[in-house]
């Protein structure tokens, strides 16, 4: 259970403060009237389609459009001539590159946006962009991430003055010379390849837009899919050069985002431009090919690890070769400070002597993106990394890999601890943690049960070379140990295209004693209006039935750059804290007023200041609240009402952990795995919601299952998307999620006012390598030691006979 | 063409063009924007609703195969008396989070509780497979039927 | 989201309407059942007919019954309704282990036997189950009807032998005592489509084959099947060296292709794995009787 002391309970049961509390949203969405953005429909609105192209290189040599424009229900049809004599045909990415809106020059991916058709239905949208007549001159693609920098290899952005290359950046962390050092010096070192496949994140809603631009008062509305809608605003004005008083950017409720729906993509600024060429508000939403083939991808790592130890198993360095595909474009969107996002975190959870990585970063004929899919900026990586190298580092040295992670974790006195690249890990009591999940796994027993399951399917005749021989299947168990670094972020640190990460906050109790809080962060479904409102009701007391939540909307929210990166709780979680105590503090003057007494007399009891010594004596927040809006006499300097704003700067990340163990079933005859077991120990401090944590936890779990066995966006050797829809884009069904096994532990974050550390993400992260390493245990009587996700019953077949092959090119 | 269909217990008609998708057709023309769609080839099932009483994908209907048919949304889960069990067990459960595909699996678990009112997990897990949800992982989902089928309303009709 | 470019409709109330508009309109025209198969293609625009004939509202021909010696199901039956069926659970479980791992509960409510054959998808699992069978297909034209041997249905990926003005009506399918029947499907995930399935109908006679039927799905097999490892079997005991060299057989005669559900040689190895795991299957049921086990 939590730290914190059960909570008081509302009249209308709901608890005053943290405590399992049902969401307040749901109760539109299971009616049915949530307002997700294809909902939305305005009057005389159009319909916008996009024209993509069907090769990953080409050159253009010309657009025919005229017998799309004479459709009679086609309004606009839109070229890249046509944007670039607006200025409109390139954009800037979050990474200090540009991305074309329409291509102009050349297309660079398969799936590239060519033509925009606005026409006065859907339907026919579509049907014109068939009569649009495009001639390529096709060009040698970069399909191959590791090819990209070969000598001779096409040049992808000869859109870029002086280009000559592929080349993105060289970028490093950590200390060279120590490493080196470390690595001379130890007793083993063990190498391993591996890549972290592209994949997506893939929400169930799609993205889109409807903009409107009303040309009479000039004003720009944008509805968007937006998990970060005051970026969006600021842009848009960027972009478009609208004044930003002039845009508006509404999020109405968003089908799931996972980083999908941070950046700005194409069919956005089509919609605006259509408006404005038509008069017309203008909704483009794409359909899951175009979801899945142009917008923010996730991942596509290709790292070399290097591990090194005592022969006794103390871990005591790591070294790391990235080549990271970011696509024709750098598109990502993370602090940019650091071109490989938070990828430095990799020495994880462990008490190393040295730690660098190098990561280099290139462009391919492939979607832009590569920061998405709930992965903390990269974190995902790093844990996938270093946790598939301790696993290798304890099958080098036969130890068993639970005992080897306990052996190098982070002790408690260690923290605050500055790791190897400098991150400063604020809390953890990481043993405890483990010893929780392998507790509740039975962990000794099923080592045991695997023996037993290993020595059947030997005496059944099973062998290396005779896998399916007796029918009997394998175990596999597989752990791993992460350490989260979220809620990005101080600003002395990071920035999106020099804008700062602080949170706006702000929060208005009227005279009746019932609040309206404010945010800058954008729920996708995590429960921001229950969450939120549990915060300030824990702060004030009042009912968090109380409070309304209002966010998505830049008209009526302070500034703030939105969520993802699990950034809700530690950052505007904080915002909303620290408003509440300012609201308090308020309160206290003006209760001491109404009481006639000095502020110092007064004492907090939830939801009431009283009198010290005298707790009769005192006034709830609510008579505060009327006293406060009323005729009451204030001391000088004091201003009536009761409201409060703040701008929340973080100092510092905060650091959720946790420890997770994953048991699999493999049928060697097939090459199938299924997820048996799952049990995930998860340390995000202090739980507001445990039920809204654990609705997350679970979520991404199935992320981890749906990425280590299934998910893969790969390419064709020609650079066709061979995961451009569901039936072969694959994600995790009931059937392949087992019933998830959950424990906590709680280390408050010492820097979060209320110790909270956020978990959005944590799940996302931590579950892949545990499932991955349950596959490769499986496989120990195979002497197999690595195989590259997705794990499918090809892939494991494949590793099976020593052979598993690359998953992110499909041999056609 | 003109389509006339049961929608929810009323009589509606549209004049409509034969390639008009069900999905498209409840959401655009009837404005009953509770059934989703997340996909362009059957995998998703944010679009399921009941034709003639039993679950589809609405995404992979004509509007006019629907024709003098009877069809049931989302938004024909709550009576009279209140939210049905399944709505009711979804939130007591939290099995939604963004609650995109919430409609298409209420509509399922309802038709699954209605012949079968005391599934297994299995039973559930194999009901819902056609659909996906990529926030809560299925777990809540399945404890949000099994909650349902042990609150049926009293005298509820199987 | 993609939709379907613009075609006429219209709705056939008889088999016999429904032929007299294939007639009517020509070859353009495409019968449509479920729609699962064909819908999805007409929204990505890979299929394009000028008109479709809705063929729902027939009556009965949705039946699954025992007639003359055959089991016979109409090309209505929906894949829920041959999941369902008792008379094929007793007499038939092969289609029940296939219908569990074909699409999905919600796919399976509208989906047809009859859609899913005339697909001709070289990865349906339902052909593979009629060709192990021995299936007739029953064809209907105004000139009358005529029965096709399921193996002789298919020339090829998604090509049947049905004429413009043809339309399948019933899938007609011998029982013999003794008979057992099995279908072992690999899958990337649930509800995807076959990386290889093998579905295999075996009788005995005494402790003799006397008859087997082995089909083959996503394997691009010829006719969906296997026939030399079915000469392998024919007359002789099912010993366990026998189904192995059968399945080895079945995986030499298999001409898989490579693709992202695996390398050509990993689907040749499962259609001896699974060949091998259907036929004992299969032949454990015929020994029980044809029960499903």
């Amino acid at each position: 259970m939590t730290s914190v002391a059960a909570a008081p309970t509302s009249p209308a049961g709901n608890p005053i403060g943290f405590g399992r509390m049902l969401r307040k949203e749901d109760a539109r969405f299971l009616r049915g009237k949530g307002k997700y953005l294809d909902d939305i429909q305005l009057p005389g609105m159009l319909y916008g389609a996009i024209l993509r192209s069907p090769h990953a290189h080409a050159r253009i040599v010309s657009i025919d459009t005229s017998l799309a424009e004479a459709h009679p229900k086609v309004r606009a049809v839109i070229t890249g001539k046509i944007l670039e004599s607006l200025k409109l045909a390139w954009m800037p990415t979050l990474s200090h590159d540009v991305q074309a809106v329409l291509a102009t020059d050349k297309v660079r991916f398969f799936g590239q946006e060519v033509a925009f058709v606005v026409a006065e239905d859907r339907y026919s949208a579509r049907d014109a962009l068939e009569l649009i007549a495009v001639e390529y001159e096709p060009l040698d693609a970069v399909v191959d991430a590791r090819r990209a920098l070969d000598p001779g290899a096409p040049v992808i952005r000869d859109d870029i003055e002086g280009k000559r290359d592929n080349h993105i950046f060289d970028w490093e962390a950590g200390d060279r010379q120590a490493t080196d050092r470390v690595f001379a010096g130890a007793d083993v070192v063990v190498a391993q390849d591996m890549l972290y496949p592209r994949v997506h994140p893939a929400p169930m809603e799609t993205c889109g837009s409807i903009a409107w631009m009303d040309k009479v008062s000039g004003q720009l509305t944008a509805w968007s899919t937006t998990q970060a809608p005051h970026a969006h605003r600021t842009l848009y004005a960027l972009v478009a050069g609208i004044p930003e008083h002039k845009v508006r950017i509404i999020s109405p409720d968003i089908g799931g985002g996972f980083g999908n729906k941070v950046g700005i993509y194409p069919g956005y600024v089509l919609a605006v431009v259509g408006s404005i060429v038509t008069g017309r508000p203008v909704k483009w939403v794409e359909d899951r090919s175009e979801n899945l083939t142009s917008t923010s991808f996730a991942r596509d790592y290709h790292m070399h690890g290097e591990i090194a130890a005592t022969k006794e198993g103390r871990i005591l360095g790591l070294r790391v070769k990235v080549l990271a595909d970011h696509g024709a474009f750098n598109g990502t969107a993370q602090p940019t400070k650091f071109p490989a996002g938070f990828f430095h975190i990799f020495p994880g959870s462990y008490d190393l002597e040295a730690a660098h990585c190098e990561v280099t970063g290139v462009y391919t004929n492939k979607a832009p993106g590569g920061v998405a899919y709930a992965c903390s900026f990269r974190i995902t990586e790093a844990v996938y990394l270093v946790e598939r190298m301790v696993e290798v580092l304890a099958d080098e040295l036969k130890v068993d890999p639970a005992a080897l992670r306990r052996q190098n974790l982070l002790r408690p006195e260690q923290f605050p601890y500055v790791n190897k690249t400098g991150w400063e890990y604020d809390s953890g009591d990481y043993r405890r943690t483990l010893d929780l999940a392998l507790e509740k796994a039975d962990y000794e027993g099923l080592r045991k049960r695997q023996e037993e399951g290993r020595r059947r399917w030997r005496e059944a005749g099973g062998s290396p070379e005779h896998p399916e021989a007796g029918g009997e299947h394998l175990m596999g168990i597989g752990l791993s140990f992460f350490t989260e670094g979220v809620g990005a972020g101080p600003k002395k640190h990071m920035d999106i295209l020099g804008l700062g990460m602080a949170d706006g906050c702000e929060l208005r109790v009227h005279p009746t004693g019932k609040g309206q809080l404010r945010l800058s962060v954008q729920t996708q479904g995590q429960g921001h209006e229950t969450t939120f409102a549990q915060i300030v009701s824990h702060e004030l007391g009042i009912p968090p039935e109380d409070i309304e939540v209002i966010h998505g909307d830049t008209d009526n929210t302070p500034f703030g750059l939105g969520t993802y990166g699990s950034r809700s709780t530690p950052v505007s979680g904080a915002a909303a804290a620290v408003v509440a105590r300012r609201v308090r503090d308020k309160a206290r003057i003006v209760a001491a007023a109404a009481l006639e007494c000095s502020t110092e007399d007064l004492e907090w009891e939830l939801g009431r200041w009283q009198v010290k010594g005298d707790p009769g004596k005192g006034k709830t927040i609510q008579e505060i609240a009327m006293l406060a809006h009323g005729t009451l006499e204030l001391p000088d300097g004091v201003e009536g009402h009761l409201d409060a704003s703040v701008v929340y700067d973080p100092p510092n990340l905060t650091y959720p952990y946790g420890a997770y163990i994953c048991v699999v079933d493999l049928d060697p005859g097939t090459g199938k795995v299924t997820v048996e077991r799952f049990i995930a120990v998860d340390d995000c401090g202090p739980r507001v919601n445990p039920m809204i944590v654990e609705g997350q936890v679970h979520g991404g779990l199935a992320d981890g299952v749906g990425m280590a066995l299934m998910e893969v966006i790969a390419f064709d050797e020609s650079g066709v998307c061979m995961g451009s829809s569901f039936m072969d884009y694959l994600l995790p069904t009931s059937m392949e999620c087992p019933s998830w096994e959950l424990g906590e532990t709680v280390t408050p974050s010492p820097h979060h006012p209320l110790g909270l550390k956020g978990v959005g993400e944590s799940a996302t992260v931590g579950s892949p390598p545990a499932v991955v390493n349950a596959v490769i245990d499986a496989l120990e009587p195979f002497g197999v030691r690595h195989a590259d996700m997705p794990l499918t019953p090809a892939q494991v077949w494949l590793a099976m006979r020593g052979r598993p092959q690359r998953t992110d090119i499909v041999a056609s | 063409m003109k389509v006339t269909m049961t929608v929810n217990g009323e009589s509606v008609t549209g004049e409509v063009e034969p390639r008009l998708l069900l999905v498209h057709f409840i959401r655009d023309n009837l404005g009953l924007t509770g059934t989703h769609w997340g996909c362009d080839t059957s995998n998703c099932g944010t679009c399921v609703l009941w034709m003639d009483g039993k679950p589809v994908k609405s995404c992979t209907v004509l509007a006019v195969m629907a024709d003098g048919r009877e069809v049931r949304t989302v938004e024909d889960l709550e009576g009279a008396a209140g939210l049905d069990p399944v709505q009711e067990g979804f939130m007591q459960e939290h099995g939604l989070q963004c609650g995109f595909c919430t409609p298409g699996m209420m509509m399922t678990a309802r038709w699954l509780l209605d012949r079968s009112p005391d599934p297994t997990e299995a039973e559930i897990r194999e009901a819902i497979s056609g659909q996906i949800c990529r926030c809560t992982g299925y777990e809540n989902i399945v404890r949000a039927v099994r909650w349902a089928a042990t609150h049926q309303p009293q005298g509820a009709v199987q | 989201m993609q939709t379907p470019a613009p075609f006429e409709y219209s709705r056939a109330s008889s088999v016999e309407s429904a032929l007299a508009l294939l007639e009517r309109y020509g070859p353009d025209t495409r019968l449509i059942a479920g729609g699962h198969s064909l819908l999805p293609m007409m929204k990505l625009r890979l299929a394009r007919p000028e008109r479709l004939v809705d063929i729902n509202d027939i009556p009965d021909l949705d039946h699954i019954r025992l007639d003359g010696g055959e089991i016979a199901i109409g090309a209505m039956a929906r894949h829920a309704d041959l999941l369902a069926s008792p008379l094929l659970g007793r007499n038939l479980p092969i289609f029940a282990d296939a219908e569990r791992v074909i699409a999905d509960p919600i796919v399976r409510n509208r989906g047809t036997i009859g859609g899913s054959l005339c697909q001709g998808d070289p990865a349906e699992d339902l052909a593979a189950v009629v060709c192990a069978l021995g299936a007739e297909l029953v064809v209907r034209s105004s000139g009358g009807s005529r029965r096709v041997p399921a193996r002789e249905f298919y020339q090829g990926p998604f090509e049947t032998v049905l004429g413009p003005s043809e339309m399948l009506t019933e899938v007609r399918i011998p029982l013999r005592p003794g008979q057992g029947s099995a279908y072992e499907k690999v899958e990337r995930r649930t509800g995807d489509w076959a990386v290889a399935a093998v579905g295999c109908c075996v009788t005995l006679d005494g402790d003799r084959i006397s008859q087997v039927g082995i089909g083959l799905a996503a394997v691009n097999a010829r006719q969906f099947a296997a026939p030399e490892a079915e000469a392998r079997l024919m007359g002789r005991p099912p010993s366990s060296d026998d189904l192995a060299t059968a399945a080895q057989l079945a995986a030499e005669h298999s001409r898989p292709q490579t693709d992202q559900r695996g390398p050509q040689e990993y689907k040749r190895y499962l259609v001896a794995e699974l060949t091998k795991r259907s036929l004992v299957r299969a032949v454990d049921r015929a020994r029980a009787g044809g029960l499903g086990a």
